[in-house]
């Protein structure tokens, strides 16, 4: 926030405000809609942007890894369906008539995202594995995962859908924890946790350097002894960790979970990355921007809904928006003629 | 040529960016049918007043006269129509497309389809092709992909390109940076042709043997200002270059102060996995040596060099250091075992253009700065940036300044940190002062000189003459992907280099 103020006070007014176009729209959109419909203020819908934004926050972590060097992952929202549908089936309640394994006892919560997380990882091992020895360009072999996955999310639930999931598993989404000033939901304090291992990564590791210098320049790092193929393999593995965690959290919030989860948020989260300045020429993007990024696009989607806009031209506003938006932000990017 | 009367008038010009005035009233008056030179260092602004001039950049205050019509180009697009060409010095052709549409893109002879739709007339395309062609002397089909052609016949491509736009003045940034003597010469007769048919050349170089040999008139500029106009004829190498950098530099190498000791790198029967690159090559490395490596473009050297550093595959032979058999798969593995490598195309594989100069510097050393296993110590990381900064001179407002935005030799400083940095025994630097303006350049050598006096090993290739003599210890050449021979310091000359490098031809 320090930093944001300090970038207002200097120089002139007109490029601040391009440099920091994204702030000023997140401002902007704030300010506009709780004008015209004062209770988007409230703590209560705040908390729920917040929250919802929490998972997305997730895999746009995650897929931004991928981005930053040069590569895409397309498979994403699919993989967080497994997450999701790992969760919902093994941890239902266990007096519930219509159990997806009726055989099973009751599991620990921990011990299921471990094994979600376990599996998603492996999904984003095969995807760093195909694009670095098999050199299927990461859009193409994120595409044909994405497939994959969702044919074997199909197969393994059956297509059913899962309900009655266990109170100590809901509670990760709909509980929250006493702290001191407030009570936080516990969603929103995994998200926090995420954006700071992901900060760390990025700035504070050889991983995180390594990711930078591969997308600046993949040959200049190979002669600078960078490891790429193990680093983008990393990459990749570490993606499906955030998806595998987002998708379980996504099922305990909902309190269900279907193949069909997490579809379509893959895109989400490139167009929430590509709004926070992450570049798609690679070797740029920070974590301030991917967060900033993920809230307008959520605020965004909650302010048209609470502006009584149909949902059918939400899609048409969101998608204009995404455009604008990162037409905006491009220029300060943009060599000054 | 006084009486020639002057077609391109540039008057006070002048250009801001941001913290920058890049250009300061500058004048530069060409005439019909002259080569003239424009000089000066990197960042004297010549490429700024090219981009004036072709429409990249608008200027903020001045006027162009062409033929005595004031213009002003808001695109490239409109200085093309107004018969401005501009040979990049970096080529940005349609690599896989055929020369035909290289040489017609964005202007295709149309034809109507079914007398409604109109078309591309490929037919006419080829025949016009074949017609430029002719013209600089081209041998080719013009349906080959250009990815097909060499650097000087791509080039040649461009200058078509321009004839066929009936281009008054053509702009050539660094022609010749990569072209053989040979296709030096062959340029040179085109650019003649060119002069003799009234076309204006504005021929910007680094080289001034090439200057003094093909240029009618040179205009030198210095800071963003213009310093002067001369006829070639009455201009001398210490002249231009005491114009260039404003001071008189005596001497172009520093003093020799390294002693070469005991070998500590043997390649031998070095081959490569591509059957017409280099093979069989046997040669060594003493420490505090600078071996030069000679040959004309082609020769395979970067080639070898690469497969010594583990860029490119070795078929047999075997690298060794220090009487220890190394085995070398990955630069990675090069670099554990003390080798390092400053490669020739900065841009593609040196530089990390939208990194800042720290993580530049700190991208191959990462290693050594690790706390814990896993935390980057990101103060020494700074100390290390700032530190090489001040030894190697580099002229950055900060450590977090983006690369690209630094001169040619600022940035070539950088990579040397980088190496710096690592600890390397045997340093090999591909091309190190290409692209780098006379000041820079005493600097590299300065570095290299004091790097071989610390008993390092450096390896140099280099495809400039004087250079490669300047300060060498000795000089390898080779030909067509031999070796053919290694000359000592006191029995080398221009003569017997060039008879080395054509040696297999």
């Amino acid at each position: 926030m320090n930093n944001i103020l300090k970038k207002f006070t200097r120089g002139n007014i007109k490029d601040t405000l391009v440099d920091n176009a994204m702030y000023v729209i997140l401002l902007g959109i704030l300010i506009i809609v709780s004008f015209l419909r004062p209770i988007f203020l409230s703590t209560n819908n705040l908390t729920n942007i917040m929250m919802n934004a929490s998972i997305r926050i997730i895999i746009a972590l995650g897929v931004s890894g991928a981005l930053i060097t040069r590569g895409t992952d397309l498979s994403a929202g699919r993989i967080v369906g497994v997450g999701a549908v790992i969760g919902g089936t093994l941890l239902q309640r266990p007096d519930y008539a219509a159990k997806f394994f009726p055989a099973l006892g009751d599991m620990p919560v921990v011990g299921v995202l471990l094994l979600a997380v376990t599996v998603t990882a492996l999904l984003g091992l095969i995807n760093g594995l195909v694009i670095s020895f098999l050199h299927v360009p990461p859009f193409i072999a994120t595409l044909g995962m994405q497939s994959i996955v969702y044919g074997l999310s199909l197969i393994y639930t059956k297509s059913q859908p899962i309900g009655g999931l266990k109170q100590s598993y809901t509670n990760l989404a709909s509980g929250r924890l006493n702290m001191i000033v407030a009570q936080v939901p516990i969603l929103i304090l995994i998200a926090v946790v995420m954006i700071a291992i992901m900060w760390f990564l990025l700035n504070q590791t050889k991983f995180g350097k390594y990711i930078y210098a591969i997308g600046g320049n993949e040959a200049a790092a190979e002669v600078a002894g960078v490891n790429i193929v193990w680093t983008k393999i990393r990459v990749y593995v570490m993606a499906g960790l955030f998806y595998g965690l987002a998708g379980f959290l996504l099922a305990a919030k909902s309190g269900g979970a279907t193949a069909n989860y997490g579809i379509g948020y893959e895109l989400e989260a490139i167009a929430a990355c590509t709004i926070g300045g992450v570049s798609t020429a690679g070797g740029v993007g920070t974590v301030q921007g991917i967060v900033s990024g993920v809230l307008i696009f959520e605020m965004l989607k909650t302010s048209l809904q609470f502006l009584g806009v149909t949902p059918d031209l939400q899609y048409v506003a969101i998608g204009t928006v995404i455009v604008m938006a990162v037409a905006i932000d491009i220029r300060k990017y943009l060599a000054k003629k | 040529m006084q009486h020639l009367d002057v077609i391109l008038a540039m008057n006070h010009i002048s250009k801001s960016f941001p913290g920058v005035k890049a250009l300061d009233d500058v004048s530069f008056h060409v005439r019909r049918g002259t080569v003239h030179a424009l000089m000066g260092e990197n960042g004297a602004g010549k490429s700024t007043l090219m981009k004036c001039l072709f429409g990249i950049y608008s200027m903020d205050s001045g006027e162009i006269l062409l033929d005595g019509k004031p213009v002003r180009f808001k695109d490239p697009k409109d200085a093309l129509d107004a018969g401005i060409s501009m040979i990049h010095q970096e080529l940005q052709p349609i690599p896989y497309r055929s020369i035909a549409e290289n040489l017609w893109v964005g202007r295709y002879p149309m034809k109507k389809f079914l007398g409604l739709i109109s078309v591309v007339d490929h037919k006419k395309m080829r025949e016009l092709s074949v017609d430029l062609l002719k013209k600089v002397h081209l041998k080719v089909n013009p349906n080959t992909a250009l990815k097909e052609l060499s650097v000087s016949q791509t080039q040649s491509i461009e200058i078509a390109k321009a004839i066929s736009n009936e281009a008054k003045i053509i702009i050539m940034d660094e022609p010749t940076s990569s072209l053989t003597l040979q296709e030096v010469d062959q340029l040179f007769e085109i650019i003649n042709q060119l002069r003799n048919l009234g076309v204006s050349i504005i021929y910007i170089s680094h080289k001034m043997e090439e200057i003094l040999r093909i240029s009618d008139e040179v205009t030198i500029m210095r800071d963003g200002k213009y310093i002067g106009t001369w006829l070639s004829k009455e201009l001398t190498m210490e002249k231009i270059i005491k114009n260039m950098v404003g001071r008189e530099l005596v001497n172009l190498y520093p003093p020799k102060t390294n002693e070469p000791q005991g070998v500590n790198l043997e390649v031998k029967n070095l081959t490569s996995t591509n059957p017409r690159s280099f093979k069989n090559i046997t040669f060594n490395a003493r420490k505090g040596e600078i071996l030069g490596v000679g040959g004309l473009v082609g020769a395979q050297r970067t080639e070898l060099i690469e497969g010594i550093f583990g860029l490119r595959g070795v078929a047999s032979g075997e690298i060794l250091l220090n009487g220890r058999k190394l085995h070398i798969k990955h630069p990675r593995d090069a670099i554990k075992n003390g080798i390092a490598l400053v490669t020739e195309d900065r841009r593609g594989n040196g530089i990390f253009g939208v990194l800042s100069v720290r993580e530049n510097v700190a991208v191959a050393s990462l290693d050594d700065f690790v706390d814990f296993h896993f935390k980057l110590n990101n103060r020494k990381l700074n100390q290390l940036a700032e530190a090489n900064i001040k030894k190697l001179s580099i002229k950055t407002p900060s450590t977090k300044t983006k690369i690209s935005s630094l001169s040619g030799g600022n940035q070539q400083k950088v990579i040397i940190s980088r190496w710096l940095a690592v600890e390397p025994d045997i340093f090999i630097l591909d091309e190190p002062t290409r692209g780098i303006d006379v000041g820079a350049k005493y600097e590299i050598y300065s570095i290299m000189i004091d790097l071989a006096r610390q008993g390092k090993t450096i390896i140099m290739i280099s495809s400039e003459m004087p250079e490669l003599l300047g300060i060498s210890d000795r000089i390898m050449v080779m030909c067509e992907g031999r070796l053919s021979g290694i000359l000592d310091r006191a029995e080398a000359n221009q003569e017997k280099i060039m008879e080395l490098a054509t040696q297999y031809m």
